[in-house]
């Protein structure tokens, strides 16, 4: 019972590292770009959500009402100022610039709040569970979970059915012909960034109320995101989830079996996935 | 009309070489006519510039961009602890095994994230460090989660008076830098320095004229590790103390070395002296701000990469056309050398 219970926590787990990693998935499908800075901009978004919480004097979930359009306006700027300079053919330019963004995140994180750890108040959601067949289900991961599965139809849905998503797949496919046919790709590059960062603003506010943060943790999210995306095979959402979900259960098992083993089990199952299926377990198929 | 001249060697290249040695020796000296602070730094400094020119080597000539080689930096420093405290070898033997041990490790790593492509194998050589941090906290014998410290008795092996081991650690870090510009030199100079130049131009190019890319990055991958890890073991045999977060410290490690090459100019190895040179002034000058001075460094590396992205050298290298380290091929036409 114990080790289905570790399961269970795992899955609900693997939806906040599926929020990590959609945001990374949609912008390497629509411009190749790797943003190493993710993982800090999630903490970002966290950090926003306390601020707006403790100056509206809201509930977490509320304050994501102004947190996802500062975000997505952040995400805007960044992509159309900083980031579509160094789209190109070398992978160089864009890696070192994130690199750089991301230690200028961190560091005017460190300047704004301090080094002490942080925590996002949810209130009596975050102690309420339900109880399923013996199992305690805590609410909290559940919805986590739930809101997960729903960003993800939520992006898939926008990719492929709407004039928006479009325009992501046909600047994804060839910027150049995108581009003739009245396509701005300046502009479909900042929306896209737009959008990933408006999911990064749901993964960190969620993210804020399950578990104290700082301004140092940055690294290990981009990683796990990084880890759903390759296991579960790149350019696919719900793949992503997948990965999310086997991630998580990895790092559940592995604490069950010693508290150390934690981050550990979830680092072996991702190296294991590339030794045996280099392109991930559900890789898009290529047409 | 005579037959076209090829050289390698400019005036400039050989002055520079004069003034190289001359500088060495000066520098092999500093024992007799500098502080014990100075030294420190210049120590640092030294091991530093090697970082940079391995990681150069990777990302500016093989294409291969890590932000994980702080993974044997940690490794080679916990080799020291480990082969000293438990294998009883003299700390220089123990720093040179963990470069041979870090090149056997290196080659199943190179096999599992030389999978990923481009930015991707980036953020997998992180997952590396990261899984060599975990597993370094997991064991209790050195220190676990806390880390420990090198015990006093093979502190005093290597010098019984304090004043000769800073002499000793100082020297060593000046022989690492010096034979890791060197080795890097040389093999940019030889057969496969030609054939990484290639890759870094043209892969597929490369790959048509019959150059074995993926070996000839692998090589590159394991030169590099079990150099990293030897400069690694030199860093905490200055430190005399490690733990898991201070030997996989992506910041430390690869964050600084990423600056230096970026600011001094990547693919150069001159840019690596000037950017290491650069680096530490900003330090020096700006380290009490502590925050403000990271992001300060962040944003002239942003800068410096959209505005010019070969860096300092990059930019005097264009302006004046010199090259100290003579790696690129110059053709003359002119009748009064007599070559070819």
């Amino acid at each position: 019972m114990e080790w289905i219970n570790a399961v269970v926590q795992g899955v609900l787990l693997g939806g906040l590292y599926a929020l990590f990693a959609a945001g990374l998935s949609l912008i390497f499908g629509v411009m190749r770009l790797v943003n190493i800075a993710h993982g800090d901009l999630i903490v970002l978004a966290a950090y926003l959500g306390l601020s707006t919480t403790m100056m509206l004097g809201v509930h977490p979930f509320v304050a994501l009402l102004i947190v996802m359009p500062a975000m997505a306006g952040i995400g805007y700027v960044l992509q159309r100022g900083l980031l579509n300079q160094t789209l190109g053919d070398d992978i160089l330019p864009p890696l070192l610039v994130t690199f750089g963004l991301s230690v200028i995140i961190q560091n005017a994180l460190l300047e704004a709040y301090s080094a002490d750890p942080l925590k996002l108040s949810g209130g009596a959601i975050e102690t309420a569970s339900l109880s399923v067949g013996g199992l305690a289900i805590g609410v909290l991961p559940l919805l986590t979970f739930a809101v997960a599965v729903a960003a993800i139809a939520l992006l898939q849905w926008v990719f492929y059915a709407t004039s928006l998503g479009r325009g992501f797949r046909a600047v994804s496919d060839n910027q150049d012909i995108a581009q003739l046919m009245g396509l701005n790709r300046a502009h479909v590059f900042g929306l896209a960034m737009a959008l990933a960062l408006a999911v990064t603003a749901i993964a960190g506010i969620l993210l804020g109320v399950r578990t104290s943060f700082d301004p140092s943790v940055g690294g290990g999210r981009l990683i796990f995101g990084f880890e759903a995306v390759i296991i579960g095979g790149l350019g696919n959402l719900w793949g992503t989830l997948a990965g999310g979900v086997i991630l998580g259960v990895a790092q559940t098992i592995g604490a069950k079996i010693d508290p150390g083993w934690q981050l550990l089990a979830g680092h072996v199952a991702f190296l294991v996935v590339l030794a045996a299926r280099p392109n991930g377990l559900f890789p898009r198929v290529e047409h | 009309m005579s037959a076209p001249v090829v050289t390698r060697a400019t005036p400039a290249s050989r002055v520079a070489m004069v003034i190289a040695v001359l500088a060495l020796v000066v520098l092999v000296a500093a024992p007799w006519w500098a502080g014990r602070a100075d030294m420190r730094l210049m120590g640092e400094i030294f091991l530093y510039l090697s970082l940079a020119c391995l990681w150069n080597l990777m990302a500016g000539y093989a294409g291969l961009v890590s932000v994980g080689q702080q993974a044997f930096v940690g490794f080679g420093g916990y080799m020291l602890f480990a082969l000293t405290m438990f294998g009883g070898l003299h700390p220089v033997a123990a720093i040179l095994c963990a470069g041979l041990l870090a090149a056997v490790l290196s080659v199943p790593i190179a096999a599992l994230i030389f999978r990923l492509r481009g930015a991707y194998f980036a953020i997998g050589t992180w997952v590396v460090a990261e899984v060599f941090r975990l597993s370094f906290a997991q064991v209790s014998a050195l220190g676990g989660g806390s880390g420990s410290s090198l015990p006093v008795g093979i502190v005093k092996s290597l010098a019984s008076s304090r004043s000769g081991r800073e002499a000793l650690s100082y020297w060593l870090a000046l022989g690492a830098a010096v034979t890791v510009i060197a080795a890097v030199y040389l093999f940019l100079r030889s057969r496969r320095g030609l054939a990484l130049t290639a890759i870094r131009d043209s892969e597929a190019a490369a790959a048509g004229l019959g150059i074995d890319i993926w070996r000839t990055k692998l090589e590159v991958y394991v030169v590099s590790s079990a150099f990293t890890a030897v400069i690694g073991g030199l860093i905490f045999l200055q430190k005399l103390r490690i733990s898991p977060d201070a030997a996989f410290s992506v910041n430390d490690w690869t964050a600084f070395v990423i600056f230096i090459v970026v600011i001094g100019g990547i693919g150069t190895l001159e840019g690596q002296i000037i950017g290491t040179l650069i680096f530490f002034a900003l330090r020096e000058t700006l380290a009490d701000f502590g925050t403000i001075y990271l992001m300060v460094l962040g944003t002239v590396a942003i800068v410096v990469m959209l505005k010019a992205p070969k860096g300092v050298w990059g930019l005097i290298r264009d302006r004046y056309d010199l090259e100290l380290f003579p790696l690129s091929y110059r053709v003359r036409q002119d009748g009064s050398d007599k070559g070819a």
